[in-house]
């Protein structure tokens, strides 16, 4: 082995690698030994595969952290960080992309739109979201980044037929690409104050800086107009309803759930590690984001008539609620994102699962009257859906609430009071909106006749998201115990 | 089998779901029948309670404690003192009264509609036994679902506005009594180095008074909405008009008296300066006396039958909360046995209207008259609740007014004279409403061959009005089982109240001073 590579960088970026590989396998078989439709079903085995493989991989890393009893392990000089906080959303990125990938094929094949790339895009973007969660090198965030939001754009334009498809993808590929090259000044202007890509050198070197001095600023400016727009927040939000909406809903599953954690994760890398010290500038500032973020999502969410919209803007509200637990800051508020972003990917997966469901072969299925009068129809996933969205709500006894009560709790122990107050009457607004769907299942008559999609893999990813969604309302323990451990920093 | 009382009767009714799920929705009587039995075993469970329970014993009783949510300090920790035990009593029996009286009015949906009902009983049972106050929160919401289901389903012409109202009007206020609860559990933290939600250990708690005054106001928005308490008392009259019959009896007999218990249980013992503070008392009496008011000058006003009983729920909860917030023994006792009465005799007002609405479907007041010709026996059983609910003498009513006007009398005498015109509207407009309806010629040809009780409505009501007359003659064990509970709030929020006075002497005879300072 060589001073630039050992077996330690190996193991850093083991789960990476099997992504990577799998990635790769998937295109190749897909062009060699399953040319016809009926065969990808296998492909999806290889999804399966390399998730396994994946999972075994945190698993070892995690292991390893464990038995030698220290926090982190870092990898290539510093690039690549093993720590608690990178395994515990690598593990939500694990999960998100298996249920994604056992439910988009039968929608895929409805859609018309059935190709083996599909599931290597799937797994390419979590090779790159690998790295949002495990990096602490600006370059090697900055690739991650572009390696998953490159597989987004191609994803979110996959019914290459559907008009609203293409134009989601034109759209987000324009305004991503935008607001990368802010991203991308912004590390230029941290490495320009540093002289290092490196995370460490970088929060040295502003942290020798008084936090109001102008380059900081820049630096933290237009970093967070990169950041931001990731996680859908306003004023750089408007990407997310058309995307949300013109993507094939599977897309948009994993769009809002595994990408949003993912930078989520790029997000508390940046503000915790160089821009940490810059606190007094950018909390005012992510407070108006975030209080901004809340009020636009929430009402713009009430009028919406398709589904898809709604949870978008749902889930640009959600962004906001993550983001008041960075604003608290204390450890509450950081294992409370944590928590958030857990039971928000089990919640908002299965919000986007149940529309996917009302995709049928001449239905687009996304308007709230598709949904109408499902009760009727299909008892057991109105019943889902109402636990899903009462859970998006934050109502107990559902996993949202515990997400929603950890950002009330630290915004109260940081004396955040206002916020805390804005916060929580946001809940019932969001509430009002969600339980339109509700009263569409419920309460309306079935407008449409036609019976709603299901496949076995749609009936397995629902059920293990329902009870997750519901376990970690009723007994969260272990669910807690899981985030708040691997998370304390 | 003691220990594990409380979570028997606390999980009777969910078993009862968990088994109705598993029969098939066209089995409609099979699922009425076995709704009804989980509802009369839930009833039946209960009754060990009141052998069981001593009346002279301080704290809680049947409790039981296991850890939860350890990460949190949230525990499994249920049990009751003699204020819990009546509203508890009182919702096992009318959340099983409430499920008979639906056999014929819900022909719709039976299955899901049973389902909620049974939900509806855990979340309010939980809400009245839980002691850790996160699980109290858990069910304080739980109960918000099922009765959104009950509403927006089966409910009126206007019922989605209503179901969705009371859903955001409840809900806005629990998230800022979450805030509340936060902070107390917080400050906690701070004090004592670890969490915990468990009220007696809150108890301890030290505060700043202006941060208890915020956590008050914060409790308070949580409590008064749900009593209601006026001006936030709008969401009722439109949930009760367009819930189903059986819909508006739990509302008006058991959720409402969750938020007056809200305030005995948490705000006055856990934030006992706040409670204690001038301003705070004179608004919130100023409020329940303007509800008691204009909630009763409203019933009178009312051309529709259900919006008025509805409106002298106003007037009734205004009593309850007058009652607390007068700070003594005869104050917070008369309230609860008058939340207690609330429950009986506007739970049968609400029954009355849901027997006349099966056969004519119309609740206008205008549409009826004479029914006493007709119906014989439903009008002896509707004078009996309504003069229960005016408050006359050898009725329930009558003790729990009484019983608030006194302590209402004692704290300050300009109260109990505002709060006394009240009983007066009250018997005005009730015994209008019984005249028009009941009395003179059958003015209405649709209502010459209307059938009177059937055995199972009679069913309905003989246990309400049995309960009715037992307070009202023989009102002894009820203030026996509440002494205890009500010293102990008064000692706590007023500590120097007893010392001049024996404490027997205090909490039994009426005490026709002024207050007590």
């Amino acid at each position: 082995m060589s001073q630039f590579y050992t077996v330690t960088d190996h193991f850093t970026i083991v789960p990476a690698i099997v992504l990577a590989l799998f990635g790769c396998a998937v295109l190749l078989f897909d062009f060699w030994l399953f040319p016809s439709p009926r065969q990808r079903k296998g492909l999806l085995m290889f999804v399966v595969l390399a998730e396994a493989f994946t999972g075994w991989g945190l698993w070892r890393q995690q292991a390893w952290l464990a038995s030698n009893g220290v926090s982190e392990l870092t990898g290539f000089h510093g690039s690549v960080t093993v720590d608690g906080f990178g395994i515990f959303f690598n593990a939500i990125f694990v999960v998100a992309a298996l249920i994604v990938a056992v439910v988009s094929y039968k929608y895929l094949e409805i859609a018309g739109e059935h190709h083996g790339e599909y599931y290597g895009l799937i797994l390419f973007a979590q090779c790159g979201m690998y790295f949002l969660a495990a990096g602490t090198d600006l370059v090697t965030l900055f690739i991650g980044l572009e390696l998953m939001a490159l597989c987004f754009y191609v994803m979110v334009g996959f019914l290459r037929t559907d008009k609203r498809s293409n134009e989601a993808a034109l759209k987000y590929l324009l305004l991503g690409a935008f607001s990368t090259g802010f991203l991308a000044y912004g590390f230029s202007v941290m490495y320009g104050i540093a002289g290092s890509t490196k995370l460490a050198a970088v929060s040295s070197a502003i942290a020798a800086r008084p936090a109001w001095d102008p380059v900081v600023f820049l630096a933290l400016a237009t970093t967070s107009v990169g950041l931001l727009f990731k996680i859908s927040a306003v004023p750089f939000h408007m990407w997310a309803p058309d995307a949300y909406e013109g993507a094939p809903t599977t897309v948009t599953a994993y769009l809002s759930v595994a990408s949003k954690a993912a930078s989520i994760a790029f997000l508390l890398r940046i503000f915790l590690g160089p821009l940490a010290s810059a606190r007094q500038v950018w909390e005012p500032l992510l407070s108006a984001v975030a209080v901004a973020t809340l009020t636009l999502g929430n009402l713009a969410a009430i009028n919406q008539t398709n589904i898809k919209r709604l949870l978008a803007y749902s889930s640009i509200s959600h962004a906001g609620y993550m983001l008041l637990g960075l604003i608290a800051g204390n450890r509450t508020g950081i294992n409370g994102i944590a928590v958030y972003v857990m039971v928000y990917t089990f919640m908002n997966l299965g919000a986007f699962l149940v529309v996917v469901a009302l995709r049928r072969s001449n239905i687009i299925g996304e308007e709230l009257d598709d949904i109408a009068g499902l009760m009727h129809k299909n008892p057991g996933y109105a019943v889902l859906m109402l636990i899903f969205l009462l859970s998006l709500a934050g109502i107990p006894p559902t996993a949202g609430f515990l997400g929603k009560y950890y950002i009330f709790l630290a915004l109260i122990q940081t004396g955040h009071y206002t916020l805390a107050v804005i916060a929580t009457l946001y809940v019932a607004v969001a509430l009002y909106y969600y339980f339109k769907v509700v009263r569409s299942m419920f309460i309306s008559e079935v407008t449409e006749k036609t019976p709603i999609a299901s496949s076995v893999g749609l009936r397995l990813a629902l059920g293990v998201s329902g009870l997750l969604t519901l376990a970690i309302g009723i007994y969260p323990e272990p669910f807690l115990r899981l985030a708040l451990t691997s998370v304390v920093r | 089998m003691d220990q594990h009382l409380l979570s028997i009767i606390l999980w009777t009714p969910a078993a009862g779901l968990l088994v109705l799920l598993f029969i098939p929705a066209r089995r409609t009587d099979l699922i009425r029948l076995w709704a009804n039995a989980a509802g009369l075993t839930g009833f039946l469970v209960s009754l060990p309670l009141l052998a069981r329970f001593h009346s002279g014993a301080p704290g809680f009783q049947f409790t039981e404690r296991a850890d939860w949510i350890p990460s949190l300090g949230a525990r499994y920790l249920i049990g009751i003192d003699g204020i819990s035990l009546l509203l508890l009593m009182l919702t096992t029996l009318v959340g099983f009264l409430a499920i008979l009286s639906s056999w014929k009015a819900v022909q719709d949906r039976v299955k899901e509609y049973y389902a909620m009902f049974l939900l509806l009983q855990t979340g309010m049972i939980g809400v009245f036994v839980s002691l850790d106050f996160f699980l109290f929160y858990i069910f304080w919401e739980l109960v918000l679902i099922p009765m959104y289901f009950i509403i927006g389903v089966w409910g009126g012409p206007r019922k989605l506005y209503a179901a969705i109202k009371f859903f955001l009007y409840t809900l806005a206020g629990s998230v800022l009594m979450l805030l509340g609860i936060l902070t107390l559990y917080f400050q906690y933290f701070n004090q004592f180095g670890y969490y915990t939600f468990e009220i007696s250990d809150l108890m301890k708690l030290q505060l700043p008074l202006g941060m208890e005054q915020w956590v008050f106001w914060a409790f308070f928005l949580g409590f008064a909405i749900k009593v209601p308490m006026f001006p936030f008392h709008t969401w009722l009259p439109d949930a009760h008009v367009e819930a189903p019959t059986a819909g508006s009896v739990i509302l008006a007999s058991v959720l409402l008296k969750m938020g007056t218990y809200g305030f005995i249980r948490f705000s006055l013992p856990l934030l006992p300066q706040a409670s204690l503070d001038r301003t705070i008392v004179q608004i919130l009496a100023v409020l329940s006396i303007i509800g008691i008011i204009y909630g009763a000058l409203v019933s009178l006003m009312q051309q529709d039958w259900k919006k008025l009983v509805a409106y002298s729920s106003v007037s009734h909860l205004g009593f309850c909360t007058l009652g607390i917030f007068a700070l003594n023994p005869n104050g917070l006792a008369g309230s609860v046995i008058q939340q207690v009465n609330h429950g009986i005799s506007t739970g049968m007002l609400f029954l009355i209207i849901g027997v006349v609405y099966e056969r004519r479907h119309t609740r206008d007041i205008a549409e009826y008259g004479g029914l006493a010709h007709v119906m014989p026996k439903f009008a002896v059983i509707f004078a009996i609740a309504m003069l229960s609910s005016a408050g006359l003498p050898l009725l329930n009513g009558f003790i729990g007014e009484f019983t608030i006007l006194q302590g209402a009398f004692e704290a300050n005498r300009a109260w109990a004279g505002f709060a006394v015109t009240g009983v007066v509207f009250g018997a005005a407009y009730l015994l209008w409403l019984y005249q028009r309806t009941m009395l003179g010629e059958v003015t209405n040809e649709k209502n010459r061959r209307l059938p009177d009780l059937s055995f199972r409505e009679m069913a309905v009501f003989v246990p309400l009005i049995a309960w009715a007359f037992w307070i009202g003659v023989y009102p002894k064990p009820y203030f026996d089982v509440l002494r205890t509970p009500v010293t102990e709030i008064v000692q706590r929020v007023r500590p120097h109240y007893f010392e001049d006075r024996s404490l027997a002497a205090a909490a039994q005879k009426p005490v026709f001073r002024g207050a007590g300072q």
